[in-house]
């Protein structure tokens, strides 16, 4: 009984703060399907009079949602697939081979980390300009192709794999080859699978490099569209609200279905090191 | 039958390259060269016209870090960056924490959708909640200065007054990312051993009693590890002014990586930008210099 106003005040707090952080995003929801000018009135209106998909149907037919969905989901999905291949290789070289200089090119590797990505991205262009890659998927990809962190996460995973089991199969005869495929990945299965989300959803994020590297409109990327579409639309809110929905839907579809890794992925990183 | 025993041992180095080449190449190439090679641009005059024709291209020592500590807009990038990591920063990890403290204590129910709800912002992309977010901030018809009128305070023009332009942005920030530092503590909250609370209540210790000398001190590291990825998260400040501001009003958001992106890439004076990527890079190197030596004194 003591107990209960506390209880009472810290939920009340809980929900208030549930309110906060979930009101824009729902509000961009409930904008994106009102008529046009409805947003933008005082005091402002929560919910749509006439629900509409207008704004939807302008995206697809007038501005090219359909080729910047696609745009955004080929560079996440390949950035996602190569990188898993690259950094599970590594990952798995590092935990379970010894080789000489192993441990000083680890740690020269997590030194490195302190390198801000914004240092490479000048020179980074410049090549890529060189070999005709600007404005193209190859050169959205490949500053994601490898990534230190990632392979820290398969190498912390794949150290508790045992030796024993790796030894068994070299005895049966399987290749080293083989033992990676058949054996470390499927084993990796948990973490490669957080880092895939992470993976996906950072590089469907991303903002920065696209805007940098895709200079012609049909290659923009879901945001550096949204946010070029923000210069040209500046008055057309409800239009911009249906943009932002469809760039944001993906992500919170794969958040909500598979919370539990990609929060695990962050437990991961955060409590280690 | 030693030589058998040999091959079968993990220890076979040249296929531990095979498996290591890819990801060493990307990183070689696509990365290690590319920072030496920013390096070297921060010596030169680089800009447009080098772009059609490196044979311009001419080695000028120090003059672009002279330049930069000459220019008084580079100063103010730096001094919007400061004071959004210097305000932004304790602001995010406090909420985090407060949060994470709520969510963890024994009397919070629903824990998982509280959880979720305060997560939702982080997975979002950034450009897209932006707009969300200059409509909340509109002077006229934003939810933010409707919701403020109820308590009396008058209209505020958020994104148009240099005063408060960088504090709606700290706000942007801090609603966008605190989740994420939030389900951290949570961790390092979870990792607290039972024993300890339950070893102290036997011994009469009160809530606030075991807040302070238990939960606090066990928190110390997980606090530090979150400061640092949030202060040097804070300083590559970009996406945000870029959307909301443009810099402006005023230049009051602008911020390093902004400048260096406008310089870079819009004027193309590229070897004046890598030069102001390495100051960033040089503040962010202290930073993390002075996480390990404090890590170093609190381990003993």
């Amino acid at each position: 009984m003591r107990r209960r106003i506390p209880a009472m005040a810290l939920n009340v707090v809980l929900v208030v703060v549930a309110i906060t952080t979930v009101t824009p995003v729902l509000w961009m929801v409930s904008a994106s399907l009102m008529s046009p000018g409805e947003a933008s009135s005082f005091p402002p209106s929560l919910l749509p009079k006439q629900p509409s998909l207008q704004h939807y149907k302008a995206l697809v037919d007038r501005l090219h949602v359909v080729r910047y969905f696609f745009n955004s989901f080929v560079i996440a999905g390949a950035v996602t697939l190569i990188s898993l291949l690259i950094n599970s290789m590594a990952g798995f070289a590092f935990a379970k081979y010894r080789f000489r200089g192993r441990d000083r090119l680890f740690r020269i590797l997590l030194t490195a980390m302190v390198i801000p990505a914004q240092v490479t991205m000048l020179p980074l262009f410049l090549m890529l300009k060189t070999f005709g890659l600007v404005n193209t998927y190859v050169g959205a990809i490949i500053p994601g192709l490898a990534s230190i962190f990632g392979i820290f996460l398969i190498r912390q995973f794949a150290n508790s794999i045992p030796d024993s089991l790796i030894e068994a199969a070299r005895i049966d005869g399987a290749s080293d080859f083989k033992i990676y495929r058949s054996i470390v990945i499927p084993l990796c299965k948990p973490i490669l699978f957080t880092l895939a989300l992470f993976t996906f959803m950072g590089t469907w994020n991303d903002f920065m490099w696209p805007l940098i590297i895709m200079s012609d409109d049909s290659m923009y990327t879901l945001p550096v569209a949204i946010a070029n579409l923000m210069g040209e639309h500046t008055q057309d809110l409800e239009l911009m609200m249906a943009g932002s929905v469809v760039t944001i839907i993906p992500v919170i579809v794969l958040f909500l279905a598979f919370q539990r890794h990609y929060v695990r992925g962050i437990m991961m990183g955060g409590v280690k090191e | 039958m030693t030589w058998r025993s040999h091959t079968n041992r993990i220890n076979r180095h040249p296929v531990a390259w095979f498996f290591l080449a890819p990801a060493l190449t990307a990183l070689a190439v696509f990365f290690v060269l590319p920072v030496a090679f920013a390096l070297a641009m921060s010596f030169t005059d680089f800009d447009i016209y080098a772009l059609g024709n490196w044979h311009f291209v001419q080695f000028v020592g120090l003059a672009n870090y002279a330049r930069i500590l000459e220019t008084p807009l580079f100063w103010t990038a730096l001094r919007n960056t400061f004071y959004f990591v210097l305000v932004g920063g304790p602001l995010s990890v406090a909420v985090s924490l407060g949060t994470a403290l709520m969510i963890n204590s024994r009397l919070a129910r629903f824990k998982s959708l509280f959880r979720t709800a305060y997560f939702l912002p982080v997975v979002t992309s950034l450009v897209a909640v932006a707009i969300v977010w200059r409509y909340l901030f509109h002077p006229a018809h934003g939810l933010l200065n409707y919701v403020l009128s109820w308590v009396g305070v008058s209209p505020i023009d958020w994104l148009g007054n240099p005063d408060f332009a960088m504090p709606a942005i700290i706000l942007l920030a801090v609603w966008k990312n605190f989740g994420y530092n939030m389900l951290i503590f949570i961790a390092g909250l979870q990792n607290i051993p039972d024993e300890l609370y339950e070893a102290s209540e036997i011994d009469g210790a009160g809530a606030w009693k075991q807040f302070t000398s238990i939960t606090i001190p066990m928190l110390v590291p997980t606090t530090i590890f979150v400061v640092t990825i949030t202060i040097i998260g804070y300083f590559q400040l970009f996406a945000e002014p870029y959307v909301m501001t443009q810099g402006g009003p005023l230049n009051s958001t602008m911020s390093i990586v902004l400048l260096m992106y406008e310089q870079g890439f819009r004027w193309w004076s590229m070897g004046y930008a890598a030069a102001i990527a390495f100051v960033l890079f040089a503040i962010i190197l202290v930073i993390t210099l002075l996480q390990f030596a404090i890590q170093r004194r609190i381990q003993g």
